[in-house]
């Protein structure tokens, strides 16, 4: 009886029901005492946790005859109510479904207006995994980092919960109907703004691309005519909207067509990561670097140190501001009309790109990035139009963001409704997603012009800084749990919908929205049918007729888990398409959002997530009335498929103004200047509470849990900042200096300095979205904030002030070391010794096959597997790595774990800089997942057996039998092993049990883990052929890491058949393994990389050539560290 | 009389291995009168508590270790060993040196041996307790540990028999226990001995159930001194084996710096080396404390400081050939691994410290002063023992650390945690020698006898008879 004071104790109860008993005999039931609050909670604890009563036997006895009692008597009591739990199973059962096996739904994630269409793989009702929609002209099966780690975000425990009323607890219904004037709902508020026409009502969205939502927008307008609509984001697409209207007079969207250009120009543009169709151009711009004659040729122009940078053939870094001025001297030596430069500087540079890019007419592409001003904009698109590009590579359409002042941009937008708020003319604001309060440029202090509006609402996934200063707050439903729309890149209109019941009971977007009009509180799915209604679909069958068209043309690179019925593969029995009874194709069942049952609003009270359908949702009609058969047909034609083909925004010309030429040169900055990029992870801010990106090496610096201003080493040096390289704490984290910066008026404290050579002298990088106070456990307090510095007049770059302080900053990074100490491990060649030898760099692979003390095993039987890297295409952007976390369960530690170099991802991305530290080349990146070593280094030293080799020549680790020696992993030559030093896995929160794979054990502590190359995708595949008696076909089996990456450098398959596509990579002459010299014969090899670079630019650094000996031991000093071979 | 020239005139021993004026039976009163006689000296009880103390560190780091697993110390990726097996080898080495006194100078007939073999083989047992602890709990899963042993099970599994690990339980289980039943074997005479003169009952029972049965009769002198051979020809290549075993941790792995075939002759003889820098670091004080100077003589530490001096030049040699062996290897890893190690890397400065210890230091022992003089002695020793583990500490972590992949290399720090663990077992150690000092004969009684003049003269005598 340790705890006699706590509420639940057996004893008081006791008490209280002989007390209660009033000398009765016997009493009837535990009922008498429902009404008792502990006894209550005591009933509902089947196996009460804390049984003091268990040590003591006669109390134990007692409670035992109780609860026989209680037992006993339930019958008779007859009423009990009992909680609707669906906890039976099917009576019918789905047609689609199958225990144990996951359905795949079309869906979409919608980032900065752009969708990417995913496919979410649900396992009984839970979404657990996204892949991206092979069939979609933006995604191609591809995803981007955040798509894979949106995933979190759903199942994140700190996502708003509830409808708050100045942060106390209310309802939708609340925010509705109150009419308390110091409560006042929606409804009110609308009913006195009808009566001057919405003059007082103002919505504040983030870039909306939704033909839904405009549709609402639109009817607000109608019955609000003074009603306007604003859309903002950090990052959004102001300057290139602004210079289209300066080249063009209008707002224009523009499409590249990298897989028609040859030579590539990119001025501040990280097309590989800051585009809305940058999945595609990454893929497509790829596919033109195959090594040969004809490989494309990439010239970047950039202020920071950039992943698009980084593959360049060419690089120059530039102060921010003078990257107008060279793109003035490269548009003039192009011969762009009217173009005036006073550019001086880099002559020979811009001759030979220019010279460069007019020999390849109609084939050149002229890419500027959103943070340079409007005028390299208009300057690219005026030289994209000399070359000839336009139409042919380069695209012009409408612009497929919504606004209701096209000649607008978002900033000036925000601007506008920011003086009107401090001008009292908005009486109601809804802030639709977003966080304007943290992230909008500070000297518009968008706060205290916000805190004069009488209503303000404010729509989102979590509770934040904005949520915390309006008065509604309404829990947003994540783009799992909804139904959507939203346009791809190049226009494409992409379905989202959804594949659970909202955990929270959230609204979507569109639902909020559809508050303002006269058919409040609808659901989100009739809003978007009652719309798609209107609007053509194409027939069921022209969709599936243009899908596969698409598909046919594509290469027989089938690499996704493609879930899409009339592609013939073998996983996917769930959404063929099934002749309807009247024998018209139609599809099996639109995917159904997983209702659940309303009683239980957290996860955690029903574990199984019921996947019935819902008898409200329309789409479940199993056989829809003739008269609705067209649009339901379709309808579940294109929900199936995510998008509907055709809706691609049309190519349009444009005329060309030259009124802009004679604007003059910007002035040239002197001292330091600030650029701001979004954090390569964690975005704008939104995903600060998502671990997952949190933990992710940031590219080219591997930096985790923290910003830092990134500088080169010669301005380290006049901020009289340090690395400390070699004073180490815990593991071997960095302390580097703080600066303080002064920009504009405004200035950041205390901010980390990382050095990262290849950024331009002078210039200080600092990333957004850090500083969070109100992001949740995970995400607030970290790094420094840099939108306090931002300014509206300057939101990208600008000249600044910074002092060191004299503090340090402990910042952890997941690689100290970026040198390749002359290891031979990433190679990288010119194309001309290429060309002469392709297999030049060296392939020791060979040289030792069959020498080993312990038996060659035979895997020519049955499967071989093995994956190539592709050196060429890799470009370091770390979705990789985080597609393997969420597939494989693997947990996140946290920053002081991370500091003690304990991350637990299986696959990473190293990153080696050539030459030396000021005057860098690359980084190259590298993947290392488990090499699968044929003669496993690690195998023969574990005691127990835990990891041993698969007939098909897998290194299994096996958790159960793992004591945790650690000796695997330190005779692992490659260093992939991840060892358990603590509990990392989060075994409590309940929505964390539902996010993880069923398919991958979960590990717990003092146990080693590693890459499997996705064994559970390997097994299903072979269930799947062995049912149908064949093998695995090539193209069947997707390891996560392959499925994701946009540059389609992974490729994983079974060596055996010579017809796969990995066989004919590994026979390809740039094949090589790394330390192949210590005859570990690993499955996992690597494809050299082919750089192409323009011989007329001097270059600082020259690339090796043939080697002829296929190691190069020896000598190395610190200064000459050389990338490839040698 | 030529046994006696031999022992006690040789050319520059002036020292004899015990003074001259003892006799069966002084020694006798003398040694069993530590354990019931002689009031336990005021340092002793000091010390004793300093020492409980510091073992208490033990248990608490055990069980905080146990509740969070071994990430509370501050073992990463990629050093996944640190000071867990760099404690287990320092004690294991230290281990060798009870084992080598008692069982191969037995064998080699080197009698001075018998006045410091009891001790010695005691501070073996416990040094070997404390490094047995290490490679039990440094595993993630302690609890499922057992599964190194091949024992019959559900599973139908064997533990991998070509791990070195495996080897490890083996030649550290047999090492303990012939150890342990040696040391006991050595022990039944002298309790014999405290049964006939122990005045308090309670401590004639355990001595009288210790000594099972000893009578002193010819018969049991005759079967004694057959099992003890037999087990001194036991333990002998286990002095060898178990070193060489744990150096196979290493020098199986693939790893530079660990991946050499001089780790067996290497380890072996610097396991000598600390072992002998232990006992002498206990022994000088002890000496002074207990006024045992007449029967553990100056000729004693200086026959001992002679093999510290041998072992650690071979030791030196190994120094030396690791360095070569990565020149000469050609392998860039290896050379980058040496030039890392002693010049390039953040730890250099461990090499040129362990240098100094074990390699500088000791060679003042070539000087017969420092060789006898206690306190000298006793800094040199110490110096060892700090050297012996710092050279762990450079060949485990210096070799992790900087591997094959330079975008894995990492720092390692160790926590409190393992600074607790580490000093816990010292203090567990120095509890356990406590203890043995106060309740044991800590020279053996009857063995120190036969090193009396009277000895040899009898055994001369039933020489000439027979």
């Amino acid at each position: 009886m340790s705890s006699k004071d706590r509420h639940i104790n057996f004893e008081l109860m006791r008490n209280r029901v002989l007390s209660e008993q009033n000398g009765k005999d016997f009493w009837r039931s535990l009922e008498e005492l429902k009404d008792s609050d502990e006894l209550q909670e005591f009933v509902n604890r089947e196996f009460p946790q804390h049984a003091e009563e268990w040590n003591d036997p006669v109390e134990r006895r007692t409670f035992l005859k109780l609860m026989g009692a209680s037992l006993a008597l339930a019958g008779l009591s007859g009423c009990v109510y009992q909680p609707p739990e669906y906890i039976v199973p099917y009576v019918t059962q789905p047609d689609e479904f199958v225990p144990g096996k996951p359905l795949y739904y079309a869906t979409a994630m919608v980032m900065n207006g752009a969708a990417q269409a995913l496919l979410a793989r649900s396992n009984e009702g839970r979404p657990t995994k996204v892949e991206g929609n092979p069939e979609h002209p933006a995604s191609k099966g591809m995803t981007d980092k955040f798509a894979q780690a949106s995933l979190l975000t759903m199942y994140d425990p700190d996502r708003s919960q509830m409808v708050t009323y100045r942060g106390v607890t209310s309802t939708w219904d609340a925010f509705l109907n109150n009419t308390q004037p110091n409560n006042v709902g929606l409804k009110k508020v609308l009913a006195d703004q009808q009566l001057k026409q919405g003059a007082g009502l103002r919505v504040l969205t983030e870039t909306i691309t939704s033909p839904t939502m405009a549709n609402l927008m639109q009817e607000i307008v109608k019955k609000y005519s003074q009603a306007k609509f604003y859309s903002y984001e950090p990052t959004g697409r102001s300057n290139a909207r602004k210079g289209a209207i300066m080249a063009f007079g209008q707002a224009v969207n523009t499409v590249y067509k990298f897989d028609q250009a040859v030579r590539v120009l990119s001025f501040d543009a990280d097309f590989f990561n800051d585009q809305a169709g940058s999945l595609r151009y990454t893929s497509d711009f790829m596919k033109g670097r195959e090594p040969g004659e004809e490989m494309n040729r990439l010239y970047v122009v950039e202020s920071v140190l950039s992943l698009t940078g980084a593959k360049a053939d060419h690089r120059l870094a530039l102060r921010p501001s003078e990257i107008e001025g060279f793109a003035r001297a490269v548009a003039k030596e192009l011969g762009v009309s009217g173009v005036q430069s006073n550019y001086s500087g880099n002559e020979q540079w811009i001759k030979a790109v220019a010279k460069d890019l007019k020999e390849h007419n109609g084939k050149s592409i002229v890419i500027a990035g959103e943070s340079q001003p409007p005028v390299v904009h208009a300057l690219v698109h005026a030289m994209n139009n000399t070359l000839g590009s336009v139409g042919k590579t380069v695209a012009y359409t409408d612009p497929i963001e919504l606004s209701q002042d096209a000649n607008k941009t978002p900033l000036e937008g925000l601007k506008e409704l920011v003086g009107e708020m401090n001008a009292g003319k908005v009486e109601a604001l809804a802030i639709l997603g977003g966080n304007p309060v943290y992230n909008a440029p500070a000297d518009l202090k968008f706060v205290e012009a916000m805190d004069k509006v009488a209503f303000r609402a404010h729509l989102n996934l979590y509770s934040n800084e904005t949520s915390e200063h309006c008065h509604w707050h309404i829990n947003e439903t994540h783009y799992l749990e909804a139904w959507g729309d939203a346009r791809a890149y190049d226009g494409t209109v992409t379905f989202t919908q959804p594949l659970i019941e909202p955990l929270y009971q959230g609204k979507s977007a569109i639902e909020f929205l559809a508050a303002f009009t006269d058919t409040q509180n609808t659901k989100g799915l009739d809003i978007m049918k009652a719309y798609w209604q209107t609007q053509t679909l194409p027939t069921s069958k022209a969709q599936a007729e243009a899908i596969a068209a698409m598909s046919e043309k594509k290469e027989v690179e089938k690499k996704k888990t493609a879930e899409h019925g009339e592609h013939g593969e073998g996983s996917k029995p769930e959404t063929k398409p099934t002749p309807s009874p009247e024998g018209k194709p139609t599809v099996t069942p639109t995917p159904t959002p997983a209702p659940r049952p309303s009683a239980t609003p957290t996860p955690s009270a029903s574990p199984r997530p019921a996947a019935s359908p819902s008898p409200t949702t329309t789409t479940t009609a199993p056989v829809p009335l003739p008269s609705a058969t067209d649009f339901e047909t379709n309808w579940k034609r294109v929900i199936h498929d995510g998008f509907v083909t055709g809706t691609a925004s049309p190519a349009k010309t444009f005329p060309l103004k030259t009124d802009w030429t004679s604007q003059p040169p910007a002035q040239v900055g002197t001292g330091y200047e600030v650029a701001f990029r979004p954090d390569p992870n964690i975005y704008d801010g939104r995903f600060a509470n998502n671990g997952w990106l949190q933990e992710l090496p940031k590219p080219l610096t591997s930096l985790t849990w923290d910003n830092a201003v990134m500088v080169s080493p010669e301005t380290a040096r006049k901020l009289g900042v340090s690395r400390y390289e070699g004073s180490v704490n815990k593991g071997g984290q960095n302390f580097v200096g703080t600066i303080n910066i002064d920009y504009q008026g405004a200035s950041v404290s205390n901010a980390p300095v990382w050095i990262l050579p290849g950024m331009p002298d002078n210039v200080l990088m600092v990333t957004l979205g850090y500083g969070r106070t109100k992001a949740g456990n995970v995400g607030n307090g970290i790094g420094y904030n840099a939108y306090k510095i931002r300014n509206s007049n300057a939101p990208w770059f600008g000249g600044a002030t910074a002092s060191s302080t004299g503090n340090t900053h402990e910042l952890v990074s997941t690689q100290l070391h970026f040198f390749m100490e002359n290891r031979d491990l990433i190679r990288i060649r010119d194309k001309e010794d290429y060309l002469k030898n392709p297999a030049g760099h060296g392939d020791e692979s060979k040289k030792f096959k069959g020498d080993s003390m312990y038996e060659q095993r035979d895997y020519s039987k049955e499967y071989k597997w093995g994956m190539t890297i592709d050196m060429n295409s890799c470009f370091g952007c770390n979705a990789c790595v985080v597609a393997c976390q969420s597939e494989n369960n693997i947990p996140v530690v946290g920053k002081e774990q991370v500091a003690r170099s304990r991350e637990m991802h299986w696959l990473r991305v190293d990153a080696y800089f050539g030459q030396n530290q000021n005057e860098p080349f690359g980084p190259y990146f590298m993947p290392v997942p488990c090499q699968q070593c044929e003669q496993a280094p690690c195998e023969p030293v574990c005691p127990v057996h835990a990891t041993t080799h698969s007939a098909e020549g897998l290194n299994d680790m096996v958790y159960n039998r793992c004591v945790g020696t650690r000796y695997c992993s330190n005779n692992c030559p490659y260093k992939v092993r991840r060892f358990n030093f603590l509990l990392y896995q989060d075994f409590n929160t309940p929505t964390y049990k539902l996010m993880r794979n069923p398919e991958v054990s979960v590990r717990s502590r003092g146990v080693m883990e590693k890459c499997t190359y996705c064994i559970q995708r390997i097994q299903n595949a072979k269930i799947e052929a062995e049912t149908s008696d064949r093998l695995i076909q090539d193209g069947e089996v997707v390891t996560a890491c392959q499925a994701v990456c946009p540059a389609n450098a992974i490729s994983f398959g079974d060596m055996n058949d010579a017809t796969s596509k990995v066989a004919k990579l590994k026979a390809e002459k740039r094949n090589y393994t790394i330390l192949a010299d210590l005859n570990t014969q690993p499955r996992t090899s690597y494809l050299a990389g082919v750089r192409n670079p323009n011989k007329e630019i001097p270059e600082r650094f020259k690339l090796s050539t043939t080697k002829e000996d296929g190691h190069g031991a020896g000598e190395h000093k610190e200064g000459e560290k050389k990338e490839g071979g040698h | 009389m030529q046994e006696i020239n031999h022992l006690n005139d040789d050319i520059h021993a002036t020292k004899p291995y015990i003074t001259p004026d003892h006799s069966l039976g002084s020694v006798t009163d003398k040694l069993s009168a530590f354990v019931l006689k002689k009031r336990t000296p005021f340092v002793w009880f000091i010390g004793f508590a300093i020492a409980f103390m510091f073992a208490q560190l033990l248990p608490m780091t055990i069980i905080w270790l146990l509740l969070n697993g071994i990430g509370i110390w501050g073992n990463n990726q990629p050093v996944g060993w640190a000071f867990d097996i760099i404690n287990f080898v320092w004690w294991i080495g230290i281990g060798h040196a009870g084992t080598l006194i008692s069982a191969i100078l037995l064998l080699m007939r080197q009698q001075w041996r018998n006045s410091i073999n009891r001790f010695a083989e005691a501070m073996t047992i416990f040094a070997v307790m404390c490094a047995g602890l290490f490679p039990l709990l440094h595993t993630g899963r302690p609890w499922l540990a057992y599964w190194l042993f091949p024992y019959p099970n559900t599973m139908g599994m064997w533990p991998q028999f070509r791990s070195p690990l495996m080897w490890d339980v083996f030649a550290v289980s047999t090492y303990f226990s012939v150890s342990a039943l040696f040391w006991y074997v050595g022990l039944i005479p002298d309790f014999a001995t405290l049964r006939d003169r122990a005045k308090n009952t309670f401590f004639k029972y355990i001595y009288a159930f210790l000594s099972m049965g000893w009578r002193g009769s010819a018969r049991h002198w005759l079967r004694y001194e057959t099992a003890y051979l037999i087990l001194a020809g036991l333990s002998t290549p286990l002095v060898l084996s178990v070193h060489t075993i744990v150096s196979f941790d290493f020098a199986v792995a693939q790893l530079p710096g660990w991946h050499a075939t001089i780790f067996p002759p290497y380890f072996v003889a610097g396991a000598i080396y600390a072992g002998f820098a232990m006992v002498l670091t206990l022994m000088i004080p002890l000496r002074i404390v207990y006024g045992l100077e007449d029967v553990v003589t100056e000729r004693h530490m200086d026959n001992m400081a002679k093999v510290m001096l041998a072992t650690g030049l071979i030791v030196t040699y190994g120094y030396l050939m690791e360095a070569f062996f990565g020149w000469y290897s050609g392998s860039q890893y290896e050379q980058f691994m040496i030039f890392n190690r002693i010049w390039g890397g953040p730890f250099w400065y461990m090499y040129w410290f362990l240098l100094l210890c074990n390699l500088i230091v000791p060679q003042l022992l070539w000087f017969k002063y420092f060789r006898e003089h206690k306190i000298w002695l006793f800094i040199i020793c110490n110096f060892v023992n700090v050297g012996m583990w710092l050279e762990r500490f450079v060949i485990i972590v210096t070799s992790l650390y900087r591997d094959f992949i330079p975008g894995q290399w990492a720092m390692y720090k160790p926590t409190i945690f393992d600074w607790t663990m580490f000093t816990g077992t010292i203090g567990f150690f120095l509890t356990m020698m406590f203890l043995f000092v106060r309740f044991l004969p800590m020279i053996p009684i009857f063995e120190v006898k036969a090193l009396l003049p009277v000895a040899q003269v009898e055994e001369d005598k039933v020489h000439t008879h027979a």
